[in-house]
């Protein structure tokens, strides 16, 4: 992955609609609840073009919910979003909202790639025609053009030895690779990642974690929902803590992270740390008695 | 673990080598076989020497031009029009079933309850000479055109196309329709199970990726289902050749059953008809069946762990990490 990267050019080109000082996303009082649980209670977010944002939190803390709102997976039922100054989902007329139709919805998430834990591949087709489907079915981009920029793609994210592979004959860090390809191919100004290594085997996430910091360094908007601390620490630009459905704590990861100033936002770190250490620990005394044998 | 394996292992006593064991020995087996074969020799025996059989004369009857033309017009052309109807007809009301209108969903119920719940002998019986009996005559045109056209004292009723019920209801097109309207309930079913066998993730992936409602169910939700579809689909098809001895209820006359046992009637070979109908229903079963193999293994891709693709494969270096 080089400075060259295919991506820097299609970030640099999706120019904004409303200058620069106007967030990409901006999130106020988002209210989401399920079958009367309340799982998000008023989230305030912004985000800015080109800014990486980690969501951290406990499981069960309403991230993954509130990225899934973003795109509209899931319907809010309070609060706006706005994905570059659009109103998410709704339209509005002298203050009425009115629900966007099924096809208004779609073209507003065909700017906003999505990243799933579960890497969501279409299993029938292969790594290039997965890439290639959305630009030819969505944007109506001719298939010849659509498969050489599925190969740019696949090459970007170091599986360009791969077109012809179907999802099941991939490991999970190969899938999930293939998914931030197709992911990318529609040229979106925004990416979302929901706990996109945590499906994965420990010695796989370095590699989707790899693809994930050239995106960021290309100057892809992303939000990141996830475990992984280093990630947060050294690639993200704010760090946001969530807890029960609130915003806990945010700012600089150096500060968040490294100088939490709620209990909650310590207490959880904490306990990541200690797993981390545990895990590190571990894989030195497995990797050790091997290591003289190993080729 | 931490040795470098050598080229050839070489066994030592306390460093077991290659296993060679005995297999589990399965008398069982060989007695099945002897019971099997004696059993089989004797249906040969009796097939040789009991003249009832007349297998010349099967194949005699099995080769008459009105039997032949009962197989490919009633017996291939109706399971393969009636499955065509049944197939599109149910996926599209198992899409039906799955939508978010109320009323699509109401509808798409009531079809199935109705052509389900109706034997398909009473219904091509019904096809056949009560439609005709009620409507002489169906007008295609705008609803209730011919009352506002009497009403208003217009030339034209706004009438495009006339059918005539009479003549059409007893012809080989009207059965196929009849058979095709009841199978597109039971293929309802099918199709709604293999949609909903499919992971929502791939709905949602196809969404996040902009993609309508219609086109993620025909390009990502579809080719999936249809791994579940097309096994039961098969066996449903197979039921359709046999229940084409049904368009006789019509009745149309050009149907295998109907003319290989007109034969049998007129020249008292009754048993030699039976075995020339049942000949011809499982060659086409088998046909079928080898039919049904391959469009497992096209539905079946990237599934499993089948070999990669070998139309498209290319010497990739391994390993992609």
């Amino acid at each position: 992955m080089s400075e060259t990267n295919p991506a820097a050019s299609t970030v640099s080109s999706g120019h904004s609609r409303n200058g620069a000082n106007v967030p990409l996303v901006r999130a106020v009082n988002v209210l989401k609840s399920f079958h009367g649980v309340e799982v998000l209670k008023g989230i305030d977010l912004d985000v800015h073009r080109g800014e990486v944002v980690c969501l951290l939190g406990p499981s069960g803390s309403g991230k993954t919910t509130f990225l899934r709102c973003i795109n509209q997976l899931e319907s809010i039922d309070g609060g706006r979003i706005w994905v570059d100054g659009d109103l998410m989902g709704f339209r509005d007329e002298q203050g009425q909202l009115h629900h966007l139709t099924d096809k208004e919805v779609a073209t507003q998430r065909r700017e906003i790639g999505m990243v799933f834990q579960r890497f969501n591949l279409f299993p029938h087709m292969t790594a290039l025609e997965n890439v290639a489907e959305a630009p030819v079915q969505v944007k109506g981009m001719k298939k010849k053009q659509a498969r050489a920029r599925a190969v740019e793609l696949l090459e970007q994210v170091g599986l360009g030895d791969k077109p012809t592979s179907y999802p099941g004959q991939l490991s999970g860090g190969q899938q999930q690779r293939v998914a931030i390809a197709r992911a990318l191919a529609m040229d979106p100004k925004l990416m979302l990642f929901d706990e996109p290594t945590s499906a994965l085997d420990p010695e796989l996430v370095g590699e989707v974690l790899r693809v994930m910091r050239d995106l960021a360094k290309a100057g892809m908007t992303m939000i990141v929902v996830t475990h992984e601390m280093s990630f947060a620490r050294e690639v993200a630009d704010h760090v946001v803590f969530m807890d029960g459905g609130v915003v806990v704590e945010q700012g600089k990861p150096k500060d968040v992270i490294g100088n939490p100033q709620h209990e909650r936002t310590q207490s959880f770190l904490r306990r990541m740390r200690s797993d981390e250490q545990q895990e590190q620990q571990s894989e030195t005394e497995a990797v050790d008695p091997a290591a003289p044998a190993s080729s | 673990m931490s040795q470098t394996p050598t080229a050839a292992p070489v066994a030592t006593a306390d460093r077991p080598g290659v296993i060679d064991a005995r297999p589990v020995r399965h008398p069982g087996r060989w007695v099945a076989l002897l019971v099997i074969l004696v059993l089989i020799a004797m249906m040969i025996s009796s097939f040789m020497t009991n003249e009832r059989w007349g297998f010349g004369d099967a194949l005699t009857i099995m080769n008459q031009t009105p039997v032949l033309e009962g197989l490919w017009k009633g017996t291939i052309v109706g399971t393969v029009g009636a499955m065509v109807i049944g197939v599109f007809g149910g996926v599209l009301i198992a899409v039906l079933r799955l939508s978010e209108n109320p009323v699509l969903r109401f509808v798409s119920f009531v079809y199935t309850w109705f052509f389900r719940g109706i034997p398909r002998l009473v219904l091509l019986a019904m096809i056949g000479s009560g439609v005709g009996y009620l409507y002489n005559k169906i007008d295609f045109g705008f609803p209730f055109g011919q009352q506002f056209a009497s009403f208003l004292g217009l030339s034209s009723d706004f009438t495009f196309f006339t059918l005539n019920v009479n003549q059409f209801s007893s012809t080989l097109l009207a059965g196929i329709i009849g058979l095709g309207l009841s199978e597109a309930a039971y293929m309802a079913e099918i199709a709604r199970a293999g949609i909903l066998s499919v992971d929502t993730g791939q709905n949602e992936a196809a969404a996040a990726l902009g993609m309508s409602r219609g086109k993620a169910m025909r390009r990502i939700v579809l080719p999936q289902a249809m791994r579940v579809i097309v096994p039961p689909t098969g066996n449903e098809t197979i039921a359709m050749v046999k229940d084409t001895s049904l368009l006789s209820a019509i009745p149309v006359i050009t149907e295998l059953f109907y003319q290989t046992s007109a034969i049998g009637n007129r020249t008292l070979l009754i048993m030699p008809a039976f075995v020339a109908v049942s000949a011809w229903y499982l060659i086409v079963g088998s046909v079928l069946m080898v039919g049904q193999y391959f469009l497992e293994r096209r539905f079946g891709r990237g599934f499993g762990t089948g070999a990669p693709n070998r139309r498209f494969m290319r010497p990739a270096a391994a390993g992609g990490a």
